[in-house]
């Protein structure tokens, strides 16, 4: 290896002789490993973008073009290329409704999750009383509770409640599991919150409510960010509970367009198109905030 | 980062104001009914649930645990769960290492790495479609068998004839050499006349010209001449050179002797073939399996067998990126000094990488790989999305099944209380480990 020679000036002028040819050596050794370690990274980032291609041209192409040639002959065919697709999806209402249904349901149990959980995690951080630890060890082992140990209890609860089927049951039910992840993720923020802070507003008389609402939310907001991200992602992206918990007149795009899978062969361009859809706000969501969607997938588990 | 920020607990516990109950409880009151409501209870009721039976009238103590273990289809859900556990996490974690050292000196790290993490932005549903896309088991759609039977077609050539055969006076399928065999015996220097059928004139290669029997080989060349040809029906004779009817070209031909290939051709553009330097004595003509093998078409991945394997493989296309960028934190995080002062020891880069980054990184895999395990226990729309409805069965997993069972045809939740139950006692080591670590870390 060439290390000692960066390492202190002596040696390399000791080595003068020798080392030169050795160095070209492992120059032309290296140069071929970083070829190749580039060929590697290229190819499997190439693996990683040809699905997503494929479902993207699919969606851009006609219902006949899809029966008879592959996705990828577009590339050398581009007049095949029409937006015809997305025309019929946006006409169409099922499909236009539940769209609005993921809407309904994901952004109203997003601000929830977020305030409920910001207000346990401050009062698991900030105030003192018996059992606090307690909480938070159960907070913790609820972190892992499958969704599926929900479903029969609640959607007989909600049948009982006569929510069964409204996009209230569904907001209420996956605040319920955003909750865990949501205090566990806040609590990590609020304990590194400078205890200064929340003193001098003491001192100056302030209630919790308001140092909840004046200063720990303000100065946690890439914390609360990160949460709202995550939580937002996972509602959207949900079709477990609302296969269980919507009536076709709640659900939302992915229980929505499941009906079109049966027939898979010869819908693909109905598919592809409405998962596209599906995919366009989430990949909204992750480019413009993804330092945030890093930051909450990092605390996904217990560090 | 929070843990960045200046905070010492013991010191914030020491002067902790007592406030007690009462805004406590308001604070968390909302957060405390969700969670007895939705996850506390629940757990509960899926426990006692489980001991009844389908209706839930009637107490049948372990008995859908007894069901769960006998019933075929749950049987393979659980099964299937387990190849998961065992591979998917393990794999993902490996690559997502991989790929952490390997791009951690590349200058476009950070945006192979956003490539590979946005997957895990998507939902699972479209990612089911996209997957269900590539493995398509039709080459004209699913880019994987496009792209295998292209590869394979490079390596040999498709036979040319998928679906032809002889007219049967002359030949028969051959059960021990594959193809066709004739049904007399010839000697050197007869011609041969085979006329096929199963082919569309408009399918026979374009230099396919009109055909026309071959004079005899002089007897003392030992060669045997003949036509393949194919035979219309509708204007001639069967079995009858018509005027008008096409020799079928590159078709190979030999000549078997005592169940050995003795003599190989192949035929020209208007079906002749002349078979040389046959040997003497009686043999028969045999028409090669390679003239009539169906076109190779890919594999049938979303089928039974490879239907799992093809699962795992679009969960690592999902969650390696989350492996990746966690990793690559992890190693940015290891001191320099550790990797310079082994360097300067004289470990060779891969001793470096084994004895010091490794181990260094450990707490950190065992996260990751924690982490995999509980996601990978909760699959439930890649299965139910990707694998066609009649391979659903064989390609369950406990989520899926536990679905199935309950809210399928003829739910059973009693029995679906006893899935939920499996798959809690599943993630109750997990729940241990987490906990574990949480009250260690954060005393």
């Amino acid at each position: 290896m060439t290390t000692p020679a960066k390492k202190s000036p002596s040696v390399v002028e000791v080595s003068v002789t020798g080392a030169p040819r050795r160095g070209t050596a492992a120059r032309l050794v290296g140069a071929l490993g970083s070829g190749a370690l580039r060929l590697l990274l290229i190819t499997v980032a190439l693996l990683w973008m040809v699905p997503l291609m494929g479902l993207l041209l699919v969606s851009l192409r006609s219902g006949a073009d899809n029966t008879n040639s592959g996705w990828w002959t577009v590339l050398l065919k581009p007049t095949e290329l029409t937006l015809a697709n997305y025309q019929g999806l946006v006409q169409d209402g099922v499909v236009l409704r539940s769209f609005l249904n993921t809407v309904y349901i994901s952004v109203p149990s997003t601000v929830l999750v977020v305030g409920i959980g910001a207000m346990a995690a401050y009062a698991l951080v900030w105030l003192d009383f018996p059992g606090r630890d307690w909480i938070m060890v159960a907070v913790v082992g609820l972190l892992v509770l499958p969704v599926q140990a929900a479903l029969i209890p609640i959607s007989r609860l909600y049948g009982a409640l006569g929510v069964f089927g409204s996009i209230t049951g569904a907001i209420l039910f996956h605040v319920a599991f955003g909750l865990p992840f949501a205090v566990f993720l806040l609590r990590d923020f609020f304990v590194g919150i400078p205890r200064d802070l929340l003193e001098a507003a003491r001192m100056d008389g302030a209630r919790e409510w308001r140092i909840f609402r004046k200063v720990v939310l303000p100065v946690s907001r890439p914390a609360l960010a990160s949460l709202a991200v995550f939580q937002f992602l996972w509602v959207w992206n949900d079709m477990l509970v609302a296969l269980v918990l919507t009536s076709p007149d709640s659900a939302p795009l992915t229980v929505a367009l499941r009906s079109d899978l049966r027939q898979f062969g010869t819908n693909v361009d109905v598919l592809a198109s409405g998962a596209l859809l599906s995919m366009l706000v989430p990949l909204l969501v992750f480019f413009v905030f993804q330092r945030h969607f890093v930051q909450g997938a990092f605390a996904t588990s217990p560090r | 980062m929070p843990h960045d920020l200046p905070s010492d607990p013991a010191d914030h516990r020491a002067s902790r104001p007592r406030r007690v109950l009462g805004p406590a409880i308001l604070f968390l009151l909302p957060a405390l009914l969700f969670l007895a409501v939705f996850l506390l209870y629940p757990a509960a009721y899926s426990v006692v649930r489980s001991l009844y039976d389908a209706s839930g009238a009637r107490f049948v103590g372990f008995d859908n645990y007894a069901h769960m273990f006998t019933d075929d289809r749950t049987l393979t859900a659980i099964r299937n769960t387990g190849i998961w556990v065992l591979v998917a996490p393990a794999l993902v974690t490996g690559l997502g290492l991989v790929f952490a050292v390997l791009t951690e000196h590349v200058r476009w790290a950070t945006a192979f790495r956003v490539l590979l993490f946005m997957p895990m932005a998507i939902s699972l549903f479209a990612s089911g479609i996209v997957f269900r896309l590539v493995y398509d088991e039709n080459p004209g759609r699913g880019v994987v068998n496009a792209a295998m039977v292209s590869v394979h077609d490079a390596f040999s050539t498709p036979s040319e004839y998928p679906g032809a055969a002889p007219r049967e006076a002359f030949l028969l399928p051959d059960t021990t050499l594959g193809g066709f065999s004739g049904t007399h015996t010839h000697e050197p220097g007869r011609v041969v006349e085979l006329p096929m059928v199963g082919v569309r004139p408009d399918d026979l290669p374009e230099q396919a010209s009109p055909a026309s029997v071959p004079e005899p080989a002089d007897p003392f060349d030992n060669a045997v001449r003949g036509v393949v040809w194919l035979d219309v029906d509708l204007d001639g004779d069967p079995g009858v050179l018509d005027d008008g009817e096409y020799g079928m070209p590159r078709m190979t031909v030999q000549a078997v002797q005592d169940g050995r290939v003795v003599a190989s051709t192949t035929t020209g553009d208007d079906g002749r073939f002349t078979l040389p330097r046959t040997p003497p004595g009686e043999y028969t003509i045999h028409l090669a399996a390679d003239n009539f093998t169906e076109p190779f078409r890919g594999l049938t991945w979303l089928g039974p067998t490879l239907v799992t394997p093809v699962l795992i493989s679009s969960w690592v296309w999902i969650m390696t990126g989350f492996a990746v960028t966690f990793i690559a934190a992890g190693l940015t995080a290891i001191p320099r000094d550790a990797l310079e002062a082994a360097r300067v020891d004289g470990a060779t880069e891969w001793q470096v990488f084994r004895k010091v980054t490794i181990p260094l990184l450990g707490p950190l895999l065992l996260v990751v790989f924690v982490t995999l395990t509980i996601n990978v226990l909760k699959i439930f729309d890649l299965v139910f999305v990707i694998a066609p409805g009649s391979v659903q069965s064989d390609a369950g997993v406990i989520a899926l099944r536990m679905w199935q069972v309950s809210f399928g045809a003829g739910g059973d939740q009693g029995l679906g209380s006893a899935l939920v139950v499996l798959l809690m006692v599943l993630v109750l080591p997990i729940m241990y480990f987490n906990i574990r670590r949480f009250r260690r870390e954060r005393p």
